[in-house]
């Protein structure tokens, strides 16, 4: 369980950016890749916690889930997988190391209110 | 007027700050010639006797040294201390993980260029590890015949970020009958292209491919310091 230790790292970036322009933060947008290690809801859940008693008491966390997409050696094209238990080309079935996206773990954008 | 724009783009990541210290540990590494691993796996797959092993095999040729990440007991550097390398216990409290800045902190006043191999062995546990960055030159997932075949598929995270499986405790696979072929095609699945090494640290089975193993990985990164200094 180390979502909580994420949720306090994302709130600590969001009263940085925040903070250097005085403003208030309504919502968090941040992209979490089907392979970062993160679950969804235990971060929305460390996240209530955390935020508990802070500037960002109201602020909401929109999260945007990321697919793996690989790099197809056979079709020579990014494609999708069929899970990640599977990191295999989801049209031809030839399995790829080279990840181009689904690790994400990352804040994307702040909605302020001046 | 208002100027402040009601979406503020910021595109960070989160474990920024883990990133960098461990971009900064990778340098020092690299300087001081030593190979780093970072051994991941659940707890009971055997880590702390496979490493055991290893250091003691390797003690006589090379110059090495643990790191080792606990929640609350030194039994491990304990343990590990019979290896007559030095060996420091991380107690992380109730952290599931070891980080960059603890490996960082823990690493203050050990002279790196006297060391050609520094092995860290994570906090067991197949979830949280996987998303943080120490610095190693190899990341290697234990899997013991002990855990089933499955393994690989109930936890592909880490095993997808690793470099290296080495499935444990071979002795056993008989008595469990451990079904290779199922737990190479899981491992395979979830990480393509992953080699897989097979270890007994109780009769020392497979232990010299292991060994062969980094000390030709590190063969191959310090070389490739020479020919480019």
């Amino acid at each position: 369980m180390h979502e909580l230790s994420i949720a306090m790292s994302i709130l600590d970036m969001a009263e940085e950016e925040a903070g250097r322009r005085s403003a208030e933060v309504d919502a968090i947008h941040v992209k979490l890749g089907a392979l970062s290690g993160v679950a969804k809801e235990a971060l929305l859940s460390a996240y209530d916690l955390a935020r508990t008693e802070t500037t960002l008491e109201t602020a909401q966390l929109v999260i945007e889930e990321v697919p793996v997409m690989i790099y197809c050696p056979r079709c020579q094209a990014p494609r999708a997988v069929p899970s990640i238990q599977q990191i295999s080309c989801s049209v031809c079935e030839t399995p790829s190391s080279e990840i181009l996206q689904g690790r994400e773990l990352q804040v994307v954008a702040l909605e302020l209110r001046a | 007027m208002n100027s402040t724009p009601r979406i503020l783009e910021v595109r960070k990541n989160i474990l920024k700050q883990n990133d960098e210290i461990a971009h900064t540990l990778r340098s020092r590494f690299e300087e001081a010639g030593v190979f780093v691993v970072n051994l991941v796996s659940s707890p009971g797959s055997g880590k702390t006797a496979f490493l055991e092993s290893t250091l003691t095999r390797m003690r006589s040729e090379f110059r090495v040294a643990a790191l080792v990440g606990d929640l609350a007991t030194e039994n491990d550097a304990q343990r590990l201390a019979r290896s007559q390398v030095p060996v420091r216990q991380i107690i992380t409290g109730t952290v599931c993980h070891l980080d960059a800045a603890m490996i960082e902190s823990n690493l203050k006043d050990w002279n790196l260029a006297e060391l050609d191999f520094l092995f860290i062995e994570n906090v067991g546990n197949l979830v949280c590890p996987s998303s943080y960055d120490l610095g190693e030159n190899l990341r290697v997932v234990l899997m013991s015949v002990t855990e089933g075949e499955d393994k690989p598929l109930k936890y592909p995270t880490i095993v997808n970020s690793a470099d290296l499986a080495v499935i444990t405790k071979t002795d056993l696979a008989g008595a469990v009958e451990f079904d290779w072929p199922a737990a190479s095609k899981n491992l395979q699945a979830v990480r393509p292209g992953i080699q897989i090494l097979r270890v007994s640290a109780k009769t020392g089975s497979g232990m010299d491919d292991w060994l062969q193993f980094i000390t030709s990985q590190r063969r191959d990164v310090v070389e490739h310091l020479v020919w480019h200094s």
